[in-house]
């Protein structure tokens, strides 16, 4: 380990140190202010007579007096199964005067690639109680699938519902002893505001899951550059609880727009030649880097969920932060305002909405035989409804056709009884196909033509025509007995 | 990977710099695209550039905790592949190391520093010459078979940089790759196995117009926007839009010999969907099993940038020799723009001057010569083989005016459209039939009219007129409403319906829609222009539009896609419609 005082430059987050003897690239450095103080960084780039740091506590009060001392390792994670129930900082420092943390183990927090061949792919069904996402884009286990949301909309209340309510429905069969392969919650804020942390924490608490949960947090007035090592800090734990100690991690991240501003920055303050608007042109990169630790790998127990959110600048899905996380992640949710100010909870616009591992992980045996067909008729409806609406302002709903009129109150009906459930309304996954029945049966029989002939025949109500009634929880499917029809 | 050959003379350096994927050695006596292996850990990298005594280098694994001083090791050669018997059935990544071999050296996550041959060099494979002592041979020749799968014969071909000359000696029977199998009288000696430069394209003679479809099997691409067998495509389209479901489609369905399918930059479980379902499915061409056909390039997003950059050349020489060996490839590149981009990353490491959107400013020269490697190729053994080249682009946000799909756009000639606004309302394969186009057409028409039907030019004109006609039609629906159409337009929106639902759209996960021969795809085409002729006779004839749509015979139509027995099931279709619109006057 060798200690320097040589510090030439200190520009942003980014420190220049004058060595003697070569230090390795992204290895950690500790850097001790003259009045004892000590901060965290790493290395950038590194050649025979340089080293630029990157201070993950930011660089403000150091000077040139400031020692610095190459650690010799890349930045490690101290991981245990203790780590559950607690509360760290940004840089996996505990902040909730609990005992100290004695690691199993240390991870290198920069996770390396799962090998394609190894990884199993994921087809278990998790119920997350919301008919948007259960019914119309299935979350299964070892996906990433983002929330994509704009500043003023409830993201934070979905993710907690998902978090609170997530089952896989065949876990209570398996009869595992005790603590077989558990739930738990790897909890990643990057620079989301003291606030809404303290939603998350108190509603952790309330519920008790706090105690299956992994804390990380990244306040918004802690330094950007530290929220560049805390999601991998938080994944890393996640790999460990996942991959060695079997259990089905959901990691939530928010808000990766934070870390990508922050990833801006230090590219910025690196002199780099920037991407669009401004944005690392290496960002496609970094992020893949970080949900492609999403997953599950052969002959392990465990899982690693993601659900990242992301606040789209502007509205935007195709600003750079949303563009290229959907061209990595495995779908999408989008979160809607006119929905949102509907009064709809959760505000989820299904239309643009997506799950990519939808299909292998419904159907018959997984959630039930009429998923897909039910799903791809209940989306190009609502689609239809949804055109229509424009044309209504134009002309007035008297001008257009009954089957329109069909529609349309089909759309309606769609956004007040599936998508808005509440954020406290647990459903199973037959009652939200129930409901979508009760909504497909105020079409006629041949407008369903993207369900199978025989299905239509087992769930198609005849009966059901007047709308509105809120549908109670307990309705079986056996309720659906209808006739044939020449 | 080739295990580079000891060369002497070279001299190794030492790292002076590590910047990410990039690292800068001194003293090293490198050429341009040699491969070093860098550091303690000898990680794989290649030369990229050289500024006096300083030589860049683009390393392929990730680089943490390399530090300035390490030796670095010149091979001497430029970045090459191993070629034989072996490689269908394999799961590469970017520098062709096969995937499988490295879970069992490393477990299941990717570490570095380890490198594997791209062919197992102690398997033995049954060679049968096809040439005898005394035989005058040439580069490129074909000197015997292997039975590589069950369903291809594996060409041993006289390397392309051979001399030539007259056989000495010939050996049958069981052999590895690395021995000799044929002696010339040059001194030369032929193995099962040889390497070939990636980034350089393996010698043909000539380049032909090309003039037989590749079947896709998909409708609205065999239908509308055909691809020849040795042409180019391009699969633009936002995220969500279906680039991979349709080329991995293609992959399952093609009618090619070999299919070469390069995962560049995409999403780990969708490679592992690949892996997972390919050895699984059929060809349904052949029945034999659909990875005895492939080869997989697997080098998702989180992998090493360098290697990232490297993919497209890897699978594309693998397809080159193939196609030496006259057989039809067809190679997928999923995708082209996480390539690009890959491009722009190295580069903006380098400190190049940045082109349009901080890509480098030889991104178009290197997306040709890309493309170009592509065609229907006379081989310089005489036989005659195909690469086809279909490369999904991914612009940001959705916008096809980006550098990628522009450059892209210049070279290709088959242009599937995919858009976001048809896989909103679920309409897949998401192929926008207005902005799509094929200029393969006209060359492809006297095909489809020999094998398949001698009006298909004409159906599909019809399709064509019958589609624009309701593109323009919807802008006056969205204005006043369906109501206010004159009744024969709104009979066209009807029948157009029907093309979009029954014809364009395809169940990629229906095991009899997946997949469309294009008999069945002409009869579809051809159903619906009966009933487009049926009900404008029975409209002329004076039949109200409404009892005309309103038949139940004319929605089966939407069933013939998943139906197995399809031809039975639409002459019942047919003669439905016919007599319940006939019944009406």
């Amino acid at each position: 380990m060798k200690e320097y005082q040589t510090i030439e430059e200190i520009s942003g987050p980014l420190v220049f140190v004058e060595i003697d003897e070569p230090v390795g690239y992204d290895e950690i450095v500790e850097i001790e202010l003259p009045n004892g103080e000590q901060k965290r960084g790493q290395v950038l780039e590194s050649n025979e007579e340089f080293a630029s740091i990157q201070v993950f506590e930011g660089t403000d009060s150091i000077n040139r007096d400031a020692s610095v001392r190459f650690l010799g390792e890349t930045m490690k994670m101290p991981v245990t199964e203790d780590l559950l129930g607690r509360v760290l900082d940004g840089s996996g420092r505990p902040i909730d005067d609990g005992p100290e943390i004695v690691p199993e183990e240390r991870e290198d927090i920069i996770g390396a690639a799962i090998n394609p061949t190894a990884r199993e792919y994921p087809e278990e069904f998790i119920q997350t109680g919301v008919s948007a996402i259960d019914g119309m884009n299935t979350l299964v286990r070892g996906q990433k699938l983002p929330i994509f949301s704009a500043s003023g909309l409830p993201h934070n209340d979905l993710a907690l519902q998902i978090a609170r309510q997530a089952t896989v429905p065949e876990e209570i069969e398996e009869g595992d002893d005790e603590d077989g392969s558990e739930f738990a919650v790897v909890f990643c804020a990057m620079g989301i505001t003291a606030e809404e942390s303290n939603e998350f924490l108190a509603d952790f608490e309330r519920t008790g899951a706090l105690e299956r949960s992994v804390v990380f947090s990244n306040l918004a007035d802690d330094p950007a550059v530290e929220r560049q090592i805390t999601p991998r800090l938080a994944l890393t734990t996640a790999e460990y609880l996942a991959f060695e100690k079997d259990y089905h991690v959901l990691v939530i991240l928010t808000d990766m727009t934070n870390y990508c501003e922050a990833l801006r920055e230090i590219g910025a303050a690196r002199e780099e030649v920037p991407g669009r608007r401004g944005y690392p042109g290496y960002m496609y990169t970094d992020l893949a880097q970080l949900y492609e630790r999403a997953g599950r790998i052969k002959g392990r127990e465990g899982s690693v969920t993601q659900i990242p959110i992301l606040t789209m600048p502007g509205d935007d899905d195709t600003h750079p932060i949303p563009d290229l996380t959907g061209y990595i992640t495995e779908g999408q949710i989008m979160m809607d305002r006119d929905l949102n100010s509907q009064g709809a909870q959760p505000p989820v616009n299904v239309l643009p909405s997506l799950s990519r591992l939808m299909d292998d992980g419904i159907g018959e045996g997984l959630t039930r035989e009429d998923h897909g067909d039910v799903s791809d008729q209940l989306y190009a409806a609502y689609a239809e409804g949804e055109d229509l609406r424009d044309l209504v302002n134009i002309v007035g709903r008297e001008a257009l056709s009954e089957q329109d009129n069909r529609y349309l109150d089909l759309a309606d009906r769609f956004e007040t009884e599936f998508v808005d459930q509440g954020f406290d309304n647990d459903r199973d996954i037959e009652e939200t196909l129930d409901i979508g029945w009760d909504l497909l049966s105020m079409l006629p029989k041949s407008s369903l033509n993207r369900i199978d002939e025989e299905l239509i025949e087992e769930h198609y109500r005849e009966d059901v025509d007047e709308p509105g009634e809120e549908s109670a929880g307990d309705e079986s499917d056996g309720a659906a007995e209808s006739e044939a029809e020449a | 990977m080739s295990q580079a050959t000891d060369t002497q003379g070279d001299e190794d350096g030492t790292i002076a710099s590590v910047s990410g994927p990039v690292v800068v050695a001194a003293d090293l006596g490198a050429r341009m695209n040699d491969v070093v292996y860098v550091g303690d850990e000898g990680l794989m990298g290649e030369v990229i550039e050289i500024e006096g005594n300083r030589t860049t280098i683009q390393v392929y694994e990730e680089t943490s905790n390399v530090a300035p001083g390490e030796p670095v090791t010149n091979t001497g050669e430029p970045l090459s592949v191993d070629l034989g018997p072996g490689m269908l059935y394999s799961i590469y990544d970017g520098v062709q190391r096969p995937l499988d071999e490295l879970e069992d050296q490393l477990g299941a996550f990717l570490d570095r520093g380890v490198d594997a041959p791209g062919i197992e060099m102690d398997e033995t494979w049954e060679f049968t010459p096809t040439v005898e002592a005394g035989d005058e041979i040439e580069a490129g020749d074909i000197v015997g078979t292997v039975p590589e799968t069950e369903s291809i014969e594996h060409k041993v071909l006289v390397p392309p940089d051979y001399e030539g000359g007259a056989v000495t000696n010939v050996e049958e029977g069981e052999f590895t790759v690395t021995e000799t199998v044929v002696e010339l009288d040059s001194g030369e000696e032929v193995t099962m196995h040889q390497e070939w430069p990636v980034r350089e394209a393996r010698p043909t003679v000539d380049k032909e117009t090309p003039k037989t479809p590749l079947v896709t099997g998909q409708r609205v691409q065999d239908g509308l926007f055909p691809l020849a067998k040795g042409g180019t495509a391009a699969i633009p389209g936002p995220f969500g839009s279906g680039k991979t479901v349709t080329q991995q489609s293609l992959a399952k369905y093609a009618d090619a010999d070999i299919v070469i399918y390069i995962g560049c930059g995409e999403r780990g479980n969708e490679m592992t969907e690949v892996i997972d379902d390919f050895p699984e499915l059929e060809d349904p061409n052949t029945g034999k099993p659909l990875m005895s056909r492939t080869c997989l390039i697997a080098n998702t997003s989180n992998m090493p940038v360098a290697a990232r950059e490297s993919c497209v050349y890897t699978g594309i020489t693998i397809a080159e020799y193939y196609r030496d060996m006259g057989y039809d490839v067809a190679l997928m590149a999923d995708s082209t723009s996480r390539w690009a981009e890959a491009m722009r990353e190295i580069s903006s490491r380098l400190e190049e001057m940045p082109g349009e959107e901080g890509y480098p400013a030889y991104l178009a020269a290197r997306l040709s010569e890309f493309y170009e490697r592509a065609g229907y190729f006379q081989n310089i053994n005489g036989t005659e083989g195909s690469i086809s080249a279909v490369g999904a682009v991914s612009p940001p946000g959705g916008d096809f005016s980006e550098p990628v799909t522009q450059n892209t756009l210049r070279i290709v000639k088959t242009f599937w459209a995919l858009d976001a606004d048809l896989a909103e309302r679920r309409h897949f394969p998401a192929i926008d039939w207005d902005e799509s186009y094929s200029l393969y057409r006209d060359q492809l028409d006297p095909w489809f009219e020999e094998n398949v039907a001698s009006d298909w030019p004409e159906v599909r004109q019809w399709a064509i007129d019958t589609l624009d006609e309701e593109s323009e039609l919807q802008e006056i629906v969205q204005l006043v409403g369906e109501d206010a159409l004159p009744d024969d337009q709104r009979l066209t929106l009807d029948i157009a319906r029907y093309l979009r639902e029954a014809f364009l759209q395809q169940n990629a996960l229906d095991d009899v829609d997946a997949y469309s021969a294009p008999e069945k795809t002409y009869l579809i085409m051809q159903a619906i222009k009966t009933y487009n002729d049926e009900a404008f006779a029975a409209l002329d004839a004076g039949v109200p539009v409404a009892e005309i749509t309103g038949i139940d015979a004319a929605p089966r139509l939407n069933r013939i896609g998943t139906t197995a027995d399809y031809e039975e099931f639409i002459d019942d279709v047919e003669s439905n419609i016919e007599s319940q619109l006939r019944e009406k006057y």
